[in-house]
């Protein structure tokens, strides 16, 4: 049984680590168009139901300084990374690519691209900041109707609402196979090392919904009855924009932690909402985002991320919250306080640790990893 | 020299008064609000809220050389030197509520328009967490198109309603709309006497010292919806029309405009004088910035479509297109001779489209410019010496192309 599991988590896990060839690959065996989504959320539906392969571009390690050209060296490198690689011919197999304005970084970022790749069909959107009043519901609707229409002509298919429907069910069926996921595989922390666990939900990025959730069902269902917990573990739950680079996640697994659960954008956020079915199709779109509550990218009136921490932790019997601040990402940076003065007062140890997508040492990293196991009891279940 | 004292001192007097009136509406229970420099204060104008700007504040701050005490505050919170310095000043301001470059009430709400950023709503958001009172978000959509499309508009007029619905509720009143019709016409009026005044630079020599935009700043972010702001820039207005009948440029008689440039971003608050001094020396006068057409937000009285797309019109929430022939259009009108961009480290928004912009009025003018790495309020961003080795870089790059164009 076990074999089964690792093969496919094999497989998966190369998909996440060379997306380029997995896209390519993806475009080749489907005969699908393939659109890229920027983060943090993107109407990946609509692609899906105009026929194409939505894939997420959520920067990488790139090396080089074609992005210098547009943009300062204060850039987030989640931004610089993308922006390299398009210059570089990444994504020339694309044919459109979602920029959406979560922040100021990504405003500048849609309008640099449109007149640095005039060959890149660049579909430029904005989700409503007021997402939960009438005015802002209205806006988001005409929203994805508008970039529906564009991804049509793309596409050269009609957007039928019976497609977007077909497309929605296997967008939930993958948030809710992947809720479950998430839990079960606690029990296996050997098996689901933080990069395995962060590369398995990384690769839903590349892939086509359907199948991808097909495989994460397979893996549920393949695995054996779990094993103890090792004693020395310590069950840790990480929050912020990505979990990246993957040598910092293996810090994690040299100190003996493990991922019980996540708010990372690039991961848990993606999934953990699921709107009413039974809504018409637009509107179901529109109600996730206004469920989607405690993100830093969306305004949250009442600011419950750390209280969605604090819950979190208590549902998981985590030890400590690590706070993932990509460098540079200010609308992460403005949320660390209040996360830090919520999860004090309620005594639970949290480390901010500041990650770029291309860090030149660990060494810092290493020593704070191993500062937080020390403080932390061992314990076994 | 007479009438420029009594322009400045009006503006000195109306500054006074806006943060004691502020700090005394505060003290007799009235509710005050905290606002974005370019939100719609028709609205809380005409509910008779006393409202106070976090940005013009930072600015004074900054300008009175005491940021350093609030940002080290704020780091000690936990804001990452990285975040816009107005925020991590204001923040520490609200705990701290003191410092020596005056003082503004805590809020009873909170009023945040994004089209200046959407840093603000993350900001805004942490006020009112910390203190627990109600804000009211305007959510203004990035203009990737050239102009504000139609479904923007909707969305915005309906946030306006959705705002007075809003703060009806908070204050228990009924909202006037006689008297919002009649504050509407007078922000607009204002609007129009600011640039009025602004654009008085277009002659050469410009009766303008550019820098005074930088000080008058303040007074059509604080006052724009009031009679008192009205006259103010109708009196500087005609103090420049004055000047620039007698021929005066922007110095002492005598004293050449040799240059004309363009100031990209927002001022180096705690080196306003030193800049200022470095241009002078040159001759530099800065005739124009991003600043006039930022608080010229006019539109018909009574339209809510008009004020919604007004909101939404000012260049920082417009595409690159529209900066670019904002800019170019900037360098005819103005007869510039040069650009200085400030590369300001809190300003994501405004730094992220300049190389472009720069590459592509350059490539439509030929006028030369410099970007010089700076922050308005964070005086540890900022080098006078890198300041001054760029000014002297386009100084050679100007003059090389004034003696260019004698050639020809
Ligand atoms: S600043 Fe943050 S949200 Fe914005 S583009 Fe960069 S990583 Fe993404
Ligand atoms: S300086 Fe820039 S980031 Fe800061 S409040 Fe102003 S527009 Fe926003």
């Amino acid at each position: 049984m076990m074999e089964t599991t690792q093969e496919l988590i094999q497989e998966l896990t190369k998909i996440a680590e060379a997306p380029g060839a997995a896209v390519l690959d993806a475009i080749k065996s489907t005969g699908k168009k393939a659109v890229g989504c920027f983060p943090i959320y993107a109407p990946e539906e609509l692609v899906y139901a105009a026929g194409m392969l939505p894939v997420g571009m959520w920067g990488g390690n790139t090396k080089g300084n074609l992005a210098g050209k547009y943009l300062q060296i204060f850039c987030c490198s989640v931004m610089k990374a993308n922006t390299e690689q398009a210059l570089r011919g990444d994504y020339d197999g694309l044919s459109a690519v979602i920029i959406t304005a979560y922040c100021d970084t990504l405003k500048c970022l849609m309008e640099n691209w449109k007149a640095a790749l005039p060959g890149m069909k660049i579909l430029p959107m904005v989700y409503a900041q007021n997402r939960k009043t009438a005015s802002g519901r209205q806006y988001m609707k005409e929203e994805f109707l508008r970039i529906g229409k564009e991804l049509e002509k793309v596409g050269g298919t009609e957007i039928t609402d019976q497609a977007l429907k077909a497309a929605l069910d296997i967008y939930d069926d993958y948030r809710s196979v992947m809720q479950k996921f998430i839990v079960k595989i606690r029990k296996y922390p050997a098996v689901f090392t933080p990069r395995v666990r962060h590369l398995l939900i990384k690769a839903a990025y590349f892939m086509d919904k359907k199948d991808y959730t097909e495989k994460i069902r397979q893996i549920l269902s393949s695995l054996p009855a779990p094993e103890p917990l090792p004693a020395s573990r310590h069950p840790i739950i990480l929050t912020g924009l990505i979990g990246e680079p993957v040598e910092f996640l293996d810090l994690l697994q040299e100190n003996d932690f493990s991922v019980v659960a996540d708010d990372l954008a690039q991961e848990s956020r993606q999934f953990r909402t699921i709107a009413d079915r039974n809504l018409p199709p637009l509107d179901r779109m529109v109600e996730r985002i206004a469920l989607q509550d405690g993100c830093a990218f969306l305004y949250d009136e009442k600011k419950t991320r750390g209280a969605m921490l604090i819950d979190m932790v208590k549902q998981t019997e985590a030890q400590a919250v690590i706070y993932c601040q990509m460098k540079f990402c200010d609308p992460e940076e403005f949320d660390y306080p209040i996360v830090k003065k919520e999860l004090a007062q309620a005594g639970i140890p949290m480390l901010y640790v500041e990650l770029e997508q291309q860090m030149d040492s660990m060494e810092q990293l290493r020593t704070r990893i191993q500062t937080l196991a020390e403080i932390l009891p061992t314990r076994g279940r | 020299m007479e009438e420029v004292k009594t322009s400045k001192q009006m503006l000195g007097e109306l500054l006074d008064k806006h943060y004691s009136d502020a700090l005394e509406a505060k003290k007799n229970g009235q509710l005050v609000a905290w606002a974005t420099s370019i939100s719609p204060q028709e609205l809380l104008t005409t509910m008779g809220i006393h409202t106070v700007y976090p940005e013009n504040h930072a600015a004074a701050i900054g300008a009175r050389k005491c940021a350093p005490e609030f940002i080290s505050h704020s780091k000690g919170n936990g804001y990452s030197v990285d975040i816009c310095s107005y925020a991590r000043v204001n923040l520490a301001y609200m705990e701290l509520l003191h410092s020596e470059a005056g003082d503004i009430p805590k809020p009873d709400l909170i009023f945040c328009c994004n089209n200046i950023c959407n840093t603000v709503i993350k900001w805004y958001e942490n006020i009112a967490k910390e203190l627990n009172i109600p804000m009211i978000v305007f959510d203004l959509p990035f203009n990737h198109e050239y102009e504000v499309s139609k479904q923007d508009v909707r969305y915005i007029k309906g946030q306006f309603l959705e705002a007075i619905q809003k703060l009806e509720e908070i204050t228990g009143r009924k909202f006037d709309y006689d008297k919002f019709g009649e504050v509407m016409k007078i922000s607009s009026e204002t609007s129009v006497w600011w640039k009025k005044a602004a654009m008085k630079a277009m002659t050469k020599p410009s009766p303008l010292n550019g820098f005074d935009l930088f000080n008058y700043m303040a007074t059509i972010v604080c006052m724009r919806g009031t009679t008192e702001g009205m006259d103010l820039f109708k009196l500087w207005y005609e103090q420049l029309c004055e000047k620039e009948a007698k021929g005066l440029g922007p110095w002492k008689p005598g004293e050449e405009e040799k240059y004309r440039v363009m100031w990209d971003g927002i001022a180096c608050w705690p080196y306003l004088g030193p800049t200022y001094k470095t241009l002078r020396k040159y001759g530099i006068n800065m005739v124009t910035s991003t600043y006039p057409d930022s608080w010229y937000i006019v539109y018909e009285q009574n339209d809510l479509d008009g004020m919604a797309r007004a909101y939404s019109s000012n260049y920082v929430n417009r595409n690159l297109d529209f900066g670019v022939d904002n800019i170019t259009k900037l360098v005819k009108d103005y007869q510039l001779d040069g650009i200085v961009y400030h590369s300001n480290r809190s300003c994501k928004l405004m730094d992220f489209r300049q190389f472009e912009v720069q590459r592509r009025v350059e490539a439509n003018t030929g006028v030369p410019s410099v970007i010089f790495d700076g922050d308005q309020t964070d005086p540890s961003a900022f080098s006078l010496a890198q300041f001054e080795t760029r000014i002297q870089a386009l100084v050679e790059m100007m003059e090389k192309r004034k003696q260019m164009a004698g050639e020809k």
